[in-house]
């Protein structure tokens, strides 16, 4: 790179970087056959466009220009490999190579491969979505690391040991049998929700939000529904993230500080978005037992689209929440479901709600547990133990913004009038 | 194809005791494996974990298995399979009580 291309080009390649990497690195890999390979022949791909775009233009489909170069590279790096008769693990794909300009209809095929292959339930959850990050968005290691709080050298690491697995265990390129779909799928839409989580929620550190690593999930979810329009709980997914990144300005206030959801200024909703979620949760819910994703996607909607926090149409949200319960028996679920029971039936029943769970045990280290039963316990006036539920919670959280949210509360119900509302 | 060692643990119970069903299971599993394509090259079951004989760093012989636990070590298939998904395929086929399976890729030499 000489820094002396035109900024159209440069953002040209930046596009297609953004746009075309998965689809470009999936038709490669068919050709190297080897990740590190296929990774190499892609980046010198994007090197070569800048020089070859600025002398002759940008070509009119990118992705195609990128993918025949790529292809090419992996195919001369196979011939000297191939010479020098190493013994390089090979992934497991038994097709033969076809070389030549790539079926328009094939390189869709190659992304969901590979899709699946970063996904797959024989790789640790933090290696699918670092795998994911880095194959499927072609980030880097360091921009990952930066995402999940961990040094560069050891997601590289964890990076590195996922893609030995890969080709030691022959870990497939490819589409799982009909018959596996549903459980290799719920793999896919774990990883794409728990990276979508991961930037609405940072779990630790100063921010709430991580706008760029949600928008990145988002992306994914609709690149997957168009790869596999007919799975209902991959509209329900892309639902879910759709309504949730519709609300992410109002999430916090201008000085970063949590705002719940019933301080939220829904006036700020990008309500185009959540028309066009609404679209999706009727297609995910329509046709049999809705999914997980479905009913927390239903859910999601009914809150973007009701008026007011106190106008919200808790029983159908309840209801909701009772399906959500034998879909996907969760604890988190039963917590949130809580919430839905105090809306509709009053704090002290949703206190009793919470006692059960809390036997329970599972949700021990959890600080939503002690935050949801501060919350009733102030609605029903009992600050004295309200500001001691919140002390529990601090003590669990690890976000800035959640913490301080926690602290103001805390501080509100452990005011000098404790024992009594002080106001 | 890729070969893969199955490792087999399981509680251990006298051969009378073993339900029919899981007998059954096993009896059938080699005819599934070949109809998926898939091939045994070998297969071993070992004897209980109480006549293990160990032998650690130095020499010094112990009575007993190398590692203790409630499941023991049962037995070991090797087998070559199309990828890790026809592995994981065959390893599901194989009656398991109390205990599980573990694939392992053979190194490629």
């Amino acid at each position: 790179m000489t820094g002396a291309e035109p900024p159209g080009v440069r953002r040209a390649v930046a596009d297609a970087h953004r746009r075309e990497w998965a689809a470009v690195l999936a038709a490669t890999v068919r050709v190297a056959r080897h990740l590190d390979i296929a990774e190499e022949c892609v980046q010198d791909a994007y090197v070569t466009a800048l020089g070859a775009w600025t002398r002759s233009g940008v070509p009119a489909n990118p992705g195609a220009w990128l993918t025949v170069v790529a292809r090419r590279n992996a195919l001369d790096a196979v011939r000297r490999a191939a010479a020098l008769r190493t013994r390089l693990p090979l992934l497991a794909e038994a097709e033969a190579v076809e070389m030549g300009y790539p079926d328009e209809h094939a390189v869709p095929d190659d992304r969901l491969r590979l899709i699946f292959m970063c996904c797959h339930p024989a790789l640790s959850e933090p290696a699918r979505v670092a795998l994911t990050l880095r194959l499927v968005c072609g980030l880097g290691a360091g921009d990952i690391a930066a995402v999940f709080l961990v040094p560069e050298t050891t997601m590289l690491a964890r990076i590195t040991r996922a893609k030995k697995k890969i080709a030691a265990a022959h870990i497939p390129f490819g589409v799982p049998e009909r018959a596996d779909l549903p459980e290799r799928l719920d793999a896919v839409l774990a990883v794409l929700h728990l990276l979508f989580t991961a930037g609405h929620t940072a779990p630790s550190g100063p921010s709430l939000t991580r706008t760029d690593l949600a928008r990145r999930a988002v992306d994914l979810a609709t690149v997957l529904l168009d790869l596999m329009p007919g799975e209902r709980e991959v509209h329900g997914l892309l639902a879910l993230l759709m309504v949730n990144h519709a609300r992410r300005a109002t999430r916090t206030d201008p000085a970063g500080r949590l705002l719940l959801l019933e301080e939220q200024d829904r006036s700020r909703w990008d309500r185009p978005a959540i028309a066009a979620a609404h679209r999706h949760v009727v297609a995910a819910m329509r046709g049999g037992r809705p999914g997980r994703y479905a009913l927390q996607a239903a859910i999601a909607a009914l809150h973007a689209t009701a008026p007011t926090y106190a106008d919200t149409d808790w029983p159908q949200v309840l209801e909701l929440y009772d399906e959500l319960r034998r879909a996907w028996p969760s604890p988190v679920v039963a917590l949130n479901r809580v919430v839905a029971v105090a809306m509709v039936h009053g704090p002290d029943v949703a206190l009793a709600g919470l006692d059960e769970l809390e036997r329970g045990g599972e949700l021990a280290a959890y600080h939503y547990l002690p935050a949801v039963r501060a919350e009733l316990l102030r609605r029903l006036g009992r600050d004295r133990e309200a500001a001691a539920c919140y002390r529990r919670a601090l003590d669990l959280a690890d976000n800035e913004a959640e913490r301080a949210f926690l602290a103001r509360r805390h501080d509100e119900t452990a005011g000098p009038g404790a024992g009594g509302r002080s106001g | 194809m890729p070969q893969y060692a199955v490792l087999i643990y399981e509680k251990e119970i006298p051969v009378a005791d073993i339900p029919a069903d899981v007998m059954a299971a096993n009896l059938a599993a080699p005819a599934k494996i070949a109809e998926m394509g898939a091939r045994i090259v070998s297969e071993q079951a070992l004897a209980p974990a109480s006549t293990a004989t160990t032998i650690r760093t130095g020499g010094v012989v112990t009575d007993g298995p190398f590692i203790e636990a409630k499941e023991a070590f049962a037995g070991i298939f090797v087998i070559e399979a199309r990828d890790l998904d026809q592995a994981i395929a065959v390893g599901r086929l194989l009656p398991i009580m109390e205990g599980g399976v573990e694939i392992r890729p053979l190194l490629e030499m």
